[in-house]
């Protein structure tokens, strides 16, 4: 094969790039354009100036909001962790009981079948009034959302685990609390880290909502709020912050589980 | 000095979906003494993995009893190391760590496992691999894990289940070597069961060859040649024709499962 050329090179730099460059390009002309009035559809570039001082006091455009971004922020942070890792603890400790004992299987099972369907939103009434308008409906919601994908994949993940190793871990001379410990815990971490990448989207979808209906904080918040008074370019920036933050904490995640789970490499083919 | 005692041992699978009863094993008895090297030779399907199984603890006769070191076999324990037909590692622990399961298991500490997983990692000649996980090894590396994982346990009687069914013919050989310097070695007690005669011929002090349907113990052949054993010599193919008539179908029972096989 022949050395790549100089051009192939400087694409392969830029390839990853191409269409969203392209996709902004397009969204600034046609906001230009006048083809809608420039308040329904702002310009990436006035989203950017918007954003700006929603993140660092630029010029004050943003009012109330310039420079609040960082408290925003931290305010959906803390809730979609709080959430997400009480979901986490318990999904896995209650997807293991479930998947390893079929008594705890026949006396839960049914319960979480009924609750499941149940779309997280429509605790929203109850979670209010339970809880009121503050943080606590927020990481009710989330902790609903990121329940359970967790639970289910670690059920599956446990009753999926090699009977053989189980065999093995038995001949070693294991107790049953060791065999869980150190066979299926293990053995189900692959899917229980699959079933944490879900939860936390649904985490960061639940916060968002629940911060737009029950909560007076957070990025959720800001966009409803700058609904209210017909700042599209806040909102564009409130959604694109929100994608940010979902794509990072997903990112933070998939560096852990690969971490976590480096046995696998070899077996298992990854796309990078 | 009898180690594993099988006594008249039957071991009958349901069949619920066809409303029949499958006879794995008729009637069997069998005792090992210390230190023996015994084959369990025979077609598949002649129950003698389903033997191992009970020495093992992981199956239970219908009929009979078998017992270990007097105790009868209950469950699984770690006084029967088991090295099964596939490596059967922990693929999320390195090679040290799966030698020294055992130690895991009964709540050893890390320092203590690493230490005392070196010697038998040293034996089995896979210095330099203790950090390797299984995935990053070929298949007779693996199985060298799982006979040292055995191995430390240090048990009455290593149970063997074809583990060299998977490997190439030059590989399977050199395990043949290392198996045998090993359980010299370890002064320990080895049941293998294997299909391939000349495998129990190069390995056993005692071959015990079975027949199939319903399993049952043909003879139980001392084998008397010296090692290392040459599988051109003239005594080993004496054994050898002598295995294969005992394997040749029996005229009065094969009309009796409706099954003819023939000894091509």
């Amino acid at each position: 094969m022949r050395a790549p050329t100089l051009a192939a090179r400087a694409y392969a730099r830029i390839e990853r790039a191409i269409v969203p460059v392209l996709l902004i390009a397009c969204w600034e002309a046609f906001s230009r354009s006048g083809i809608l009035p420039p308040a329904l559809l702002p310009a990436p570039s006035q989203v950017l100036v918007a954003w700006a001082d929603w993140v660092f006091a630029t010029d004050g455009n943003t009012q109330t909001y310039s420079g609040r971004w960082i408290f925003d922020t931290a305010a959906s942070f803390s809730r979609v962790m709080a959430g997400f890792l009480l979901a986490g603890l318990l999904g896995t400790g209650l997807g293991m009981a479930i998947g390893w004992s079929r008594p705890v299987e026949k006396l839960i099972e049914p319960v979480l079948q009924v609750l499941r369907p149940i779309p997280p939103v429509s605790w929203i009434p109850l979670a209010i009034i339970w809880f009121g308008i503050a943080d606590r409906p927020a990481i009710f919601l989330v902790f609903l959302g990121s329940f359970f994908p967790v639970l289910l994949s670690t059920i599956h993940g446990v009753k999926s685990c090699d009977r053989n190793l189980l065999r093995a871990g038995a001949m070693t001379g294991g107790t049953p609390g060791r065999l869980l410990r150190h066979i299926v815990f293990p053995a189900a971490l692959p899917s229980i880290f699959s079933g944490l990448r879900i939860a936390i989207g649904s985490a960061w979808m639940l916060t968002v909502t629940a911060e737009m209906v029950a909560v007076k904080s957070g990025v959720g918040y800001v966009l409803w709020d700058a609904y209210y008074f017909l700042r599209y370019d806040i909102v564009i920036a409130s959604m694109i912050s929100i994608g940010l933050l979902g794509f990072l904490s997903d990112f933070i995640i998939k560096r852990i589980a690969a971490r976590i789970l480096r046995w696998q490499r070899g077996s298992i083919l990854q796309a990078r | 000095m009898t180690l594993i005692a099988i006594d008249r041992v039957s071991r009958v699978f349901d069949d619920p979906a066809r409303k029949t009863e499958v006879t794995a094993l008729d009637d069997v008895s069998l005792s090992v003494g210390r230190n023996e090297f015994l084959c369990l030779l025979g077609p598949s399907g002649c129950g003698k993995s389903t033997l191992l199984n009970m020495i093992a603890g992981f199956d239970h006769p219908s009929r009979g009893t078998v017992s270990v070191g007097g105790q009868a076999v209950g469950a699984p324990g770690a006084d029967r190391g088991v090295v099964f037909q596939q490596p059967t590692l922990m693929p999320w622990l390195p090679v040290w760590e799966n030698v020294a399961f055992h130690l895991l298991m009964t709540g050893a500490g890390k320092a203590i496992r690493r230490e005392r997983a070196q010697r038998f990692i040293d034996m089995v000649g896979l210095r330099g691999f203790e950090n390797h996980y299984p995935s990053e090894l070929s298949g007779g590396m693996n199985q060298r894990v799982g006979i040292a994982r055995a191995l430390l346990m240090n048990p009455e009687v290593i149970l063997m289940d074809e583990p060299f069914g998977a490997l190439d013919e030059q590989t399977r050989m050199d395990m043949h070597a290392e198996l045998v310097r090993i359980w010299r070695e370890s002064q320990s007690t080895i049941v293998f069961v294997t299909h391939g005669i000349d495998e129990s011929l190069a390995l056993g002090t005692h071959v015990a060859v079975m027949s199939a349907r319903p399993g049952r113990i043909r003879e139980l052949i001392p084998i008397e040649l010296e090692r290392p054993r040459d599988p051109t010599s003239a005594a080993f193919n004496d054994y050898k024709r002598h295995i294969l008539s005992l394997l040749r179908p029996e005229p009065a029972s094969c009309g009796a499962d409706g099954e003819r096989r023939h000894g091509h």
